[in-house]
């Protein structure tokens, strides 16, 4: 499976936040995207997820399911975390659970919970979760439901450091299941990552 | 088809919980017809006479004004990106909440309909004219509204837009609801014959309206 964008390009609200950027993550690959605020790091993560028109280029999933939109085998974890504050931890998750998982080997809500070291709290309503926790849960939603290409913006937000190490744990297994990542952070990821440096010559 | 249960059980949650404001069309709609008669005076005939008209209007803003959040709780807090990102086409995403917001807030209002009808001298047997009209029509009003709170969607303080937004969308509607009571009551014409077409816009409107939903909500996540 490869993700390759070609010549993109994006305008919002009449600016051009990047063009002409290309990228090419295989199976088992992790691409970071480094640079500065503004430059278009999370455009570009919407940009693939289909949440924000392309102006310019192209985007191909190569070997992923035919005919199944790159939106549909693709998870987004964003700066917003889609949680209800007046359902509970587990019904949150087993809610996306259900609306965003294909057939495949997911693990189970409890699992995934459990993956995400927020196991015990799976019965009380997502408002009383710390901002740490609340991203917790959003992370288990990679694990919930089977996915092939994640999307994480800034992940390593709120996470103490165990939070931190379970989500690179997380990211590890995934890519050796065959899986890729584009991330994007400012931390250093303690893995093998391919950097895309945006921002500077586009601006 | 998990899906679709899995969606409806959410949003019905959500509106009966603490703060999902199940109740508040209900409550609105008592206030509207407790009122009325204060301000008509205690002319209990003029009161029988335009309570099926009185009962219409209450339960369409009641319905209007309840559906500013439909759409916007799931933008403020980033759900609708992901349920753009489902295998379930946006269209029947709007369909589900908008079915199971009818279900929490335009049932109670039929249910409500003959006790409110009460206090406005309406007859016994045009008590079920006005629910059974009501019944046929309200889930019109909600699918007519999705349009209007996908197109607010985006905006904080739209609340009021909707009903402004659909109103003319909503006016045949409410004629030929008021229309089927009447002629319940009163005749000359068969009440089956404006209910029939009162029928015909509610169908119409839950193959339109979520369609339209959908492209609005589109445009406004970009």
């Amino acid at each position: 499976m490869k993700l390759r964008g070609d010549g993109l390009a994006c305008v919002r609200g009449g600016r051009q936040v990047f063009e002409d950027i290309g990228f090419a993550v295989s199976s088992g690959e992790v691409l970071q995207l480094r640079g500065p605020n503004g430059a278009g790091k999370s455009s570009l993560l919407r940009l693939v997820a289909g949440l924000v028109r392309r102006t310019a280029g192209s985007l191909d999933l190569e070997a992923g399911e035919e005919d199944v939109p790159i939106a549909e085998q693709t998870h987004y974890v964003g700066h917003l975390d889609a949680l209800k504050p007046a359902l509970t931890v587990g019904e949150n998750l087993r809610f996306w659970a259900d609306m965003l998982g294909r057939s495949g080997d997911a693990a189970s809500v409890d699992e995934a919970l459990e993956a995400v070291g927020i196991g015990p709290l799976a019965d009380f309503p997502a408002a009383v979760l710390s901002a740490g926790q609340r991203r917790r849960l959003s992370l288990a939603r990679l694990l919930a439901a089977a996915r092939p290409v994640w999307l994480l913006d800034e992940p390593t937000t709120a996470l103490d450091t165990d939070g931190q190490a379970r989500l690179f744990r997380l990211v590890e297994t995934h890519l050796a299941g065959g899986g890729l990542a584009l991330i994007a952070t400012h931390v250093d990821l303690p893995l093998p990552v391919a950097t895309l440096a945006m921002g500077g010559a586009t601006r | 088809m998990s899906a679709v249960v899995s969606l409806f059980r959410r949003e019905t949650r959500l509106a009966l919980r603490v703060g999902g404001g199940a109740m508040m069309g209900a409550v609105f709609f008592l206030i509207v017809v407790a009122i009325m008669p204060f301000a008509v005076g205690p002319d209990l005939n003029l009161l029988q006479r335009i309570g099926p008209a009185i009962l219409w209007v209450g339960a369409l803003l009641a319905t209007l004004i309840g559906l500013d959040r439909l759409f916007q709780a799931d933008h403020e807090d980033g759900s609708l990106d992901l349920l753009t990102m489902m295998e379930m086409p946006l269209a029947v995403v709007v369909a589900v909440k908008a079915v199971a917001h009818w279900v929490t807030t335009g049932l109670p209002l039929v249910v409500v309909a003959p006790l409110l009808g009460l206090m406005l001298n309406v007859d016994p047997d045009a008590l079920l004219a006005v629910s059974l009209t009501l019944l046929v029509g309200t889930p019109a009003l909600t699918f007519v509204g999705t349009i209007g709170a996908a197109l607010t969607v985006a905006l904080r303080r739209g609340g009021l837009l909707v009903p402004v937004l659909v109103l003319p969308l909503a006016v045949p509607i409410l004629i030929f609801g008021v229309g089927a009571t009447n002629a319940a009551i009163t005749g000359p014409v068969p009440m089956s014959t404006p209910l029939t077409v009162l029928a015909g816009f509610t169908l119409l409107s839950l193959v339109l309206a979520p369609v339209a939903a959908a492209a609005s909500l589109r445009l406004a996540l970009e």
